[in-house]
């Protein structure tokens, strides 16, 4: 049941086709029209590409985490954290542990990259860590850990690099265009093709301005059909999909932007970034479907955890006859549902103490020593600190720093 | 002689056939070794972080000595039947989690040992284990239930047959209750 997913992305895969087509007709009449030539056309849209594809597949992972201001951490900074991605690792059947990065962030959001399992990497905002619940969590991790399971991270990146191109070479022969027009009329007039020139210069045109925006219609509807898929196997991973819902539904409560989020990387992130507080409608320029329809799939699945549950509850959702996940993907056994955990205080840390866990971990980031004096007041040293020693404030005790 | 083309040609077909199953055979097989090593990490890893939780807990818990020594005991059953087979495995497993369980609720009782910064590492390690073992058992018993339908379903039960590919055996833990990681309950 495990390859079989990774095996079958039919769909997703003739979605990226048509953007390949996409981009090399852009190509083909944009050299027709600039130099005569479409061969030539296609030649320099497959160059552009090729470099697009080079950098991204180094240094995608890279530049997105960097641009994210994301900060490795270890086990031992936050050992709960560690705990539930190597849980979820295990869980998928994943052959290599995810690094762990945090963002120092308010918003709430996570992300997942890397361009194959081996190199992957998870992303969690520190405001979102301290706001989850372990179950809560353990779902968005299983969903972050589907996306490199399920070789979206990959997919994600070749279709982002090909849009990516469409738009590059769009933009900058409609530049060409604006402010050069006298270059093309003049080649048009030297010609004598009458009619063939103006077909040429129309389809031109009209790829120009219409294959952006195909292009980004098409990146948008394989990036919601990688959530739903998403969304499934964090169930069938974690076996509650309670604790991904209600995470989803503190997602969805919380309207903090992220501030280093942008518009090429929203479909990484576990919910759209950009998202405005309240939108509800399903429209098809969205990178994910939208949290409260997800949130209702994951609740309606009342049978079992198995991909077979999600695609029906999807159905009974959406009233439809149609499966959101490939159906090799569904000839599944019964898979049951974990039951709820007793939720006892105590018996993991509460708001509070999760909140004052993650600002710890961020301040030792910063350098910040963390001294507990005898009375319970914490102190916080300064990277620079020279005295050996710190008085406590609260009871004037000497505590060496 | 189109005939004989054929027959080639049919004959070859069966054997990438054969091989390609075959192949799959086996990598659904070293799946489910991977997957039972998996298992085998996280259980052991709890063999070793028990003996610390009982050494944390002795001095604030002097009068559970009896939930104490049992899942001392369970533990060293378990690790003794390590060696033999998935289901009579499972059963000692089993005890040893539903011991453990009953430490860790008794452990709630004692405010100073919830305090104490060891205790909390080791509960969160030990909470972590019991889903790390869960998790790889619920990994496992996919691989194996993948494997087994391959070895029994047509026609690559026909390879498997030839080849020698035997079935493989769930982890199964004995009572429906036991199946999640230990929880704290006061009833």
């Amino acid at each position: 049941m495990w390859e079989q997913v990774s095996s079958n992305q039919t769909r997703s895969v003739v979605l990226v086709a048509a953007m390949g087509v996409l981009l090399l007709l852009l190509g083909y009449f944009l050299g027709l029209f600039f130099f005569g030539s479409g061969v030539g056309g296609l030649i320099i849209a497959l160059i552009v590409w090729a470099i697009m594809n080079l950098v991204a597949f180094f240094q995608g992972d890279n530049i997105l985490l960097s641009l994210s201001r994301a900060k490795k951490i270890s086990r031992d900074e936050h050992p709960r954290l560690y705990n539930v991605v190597e849980e979820m690792k295990i869980a998928s059947g994943l052959e290599k542990m995810p690094d762990i990065y945090i963002i120092d962030d308010p918003a709430l959001n996570a992300f997942a990259t890397g361009r194959n399992s081996n190199r992957a990497a998870v992303a969690i905002t520190s405001g979102l860590l301290q706001k989850l619940n372990r179950d809560e969590l353990q779902g968005v991790i299983g969903h972050e850990i589907a996306h490199i399971k399920n070789r979206d991270v990959l997919l994600m990146a070749i279709s982002a690099v090909l849009l990516g191109t469409i738009v590059i070479l769009a933009w900058h022969a409609s530049r060409i265009l604006f402010y050069s027009g006298m270059a093309g009329t003049r080649r048009s007039s030297s010609s004598k093709g009458g009619s063939g020139q103006i077909i040429i210069l129309a389809v031109a045109l009209v790829l120009m301005i219409l294959a952006p925006i195909m292009a980004r219609l098409i990146y948008f509807a394989i990036s919601r059909k990688r959530e739903y898929l998403a969304d499934a196997s964090s169930a069938l991973y974690t076996r509650y999909p309670e604790g991904l819902a209600s995470a989803l539904e503190k997602l969805a409560a919380s309207d903090i932007q992220l501030q280093t989020a942008n518009k090429a990387t929203a479909p990484m992130y576990i919910i759209n970034p950009f998202r405005k507080r309240g939108m509800a409608a399903s429209d098809l320029t969205s990178t994910h479907p939208p949290i409260s329809e997800r949130i209702h799939i994951l609740r309606s699945m009342a049978g079992g955890a198995s991909y077979f549950d999600y695609a029906q509850a999807y159905q009974q959702v959406h009233k439809t006859g149609r499966s959101i996940l490939p159906a090799s993907a569904l000839a599944t056994g019964a898979v049951s549902l974990r039951a709820a955990r007793a939720e006892v205080a105590g018996e993991e840390p509460d708001k509070l103490q999760r909140a004052r866990e993650t600002s710890d971990l961020l301040w030792r980031r910063s350098g910040y020593k963390s001294i507990t004096c005898d009375c319970g007041a914490r102190l916080r040293v300064p990277p620079g600190f020279k005295a050996p020693s710190v008085k406590c404030p609260h009871c004037g005790r000497i505590n060496l720093a | 002689m189109i005939a004989v083309y054929i027959g080639i040609i049919i004959v070859l077909v069966l054997l990438i056939v054969f091989i390609a199953t075959y192949n799959r055979l086996v990598r659904l097989r070293n799946q489910v070794k991977n997957a039972w090593a998996q298992i085998d990490v996280q259980l052991k890893r709890r063999y070793d972080l028990i003996p610390n939780l009982v050494e944390t807990v002795k001095g604030y818990m002097q009068h559970e000595r009896e939930t104490m020594e049992a899942v001392t005991k369970a533990r060293n059953l378990a690790q003794q039947l390590s060696s033999s087979g998935a289901g009579e495995r499972a059963k000692a497993e089993g005890e040893l989690s539903s011991a453990l369980a009953r430490l860790l609720a008794v452990a709630e009782r004692y405010p100073d040992l919830k305090a104490n910064q060891n205790f909390l590492a080791l509960q969160e390690e030990l909470t972590s284990t019991e889903n790390k073992i869960s998790f790889s058992r619920q990994f496992y018993n996919d691989s194996v239930l993948h494997y087994n339908n391959q070895t029994q379903m047509f026609p690559s039960n026909v390879v498997a047959g030839m080849t020698g590919f035997k079935a493989g055996e769930f982890f199964e833990v004995p009572k429906a209750d036991e199946r999640e990681a230990p929880t704290v309950k006061f009833t």
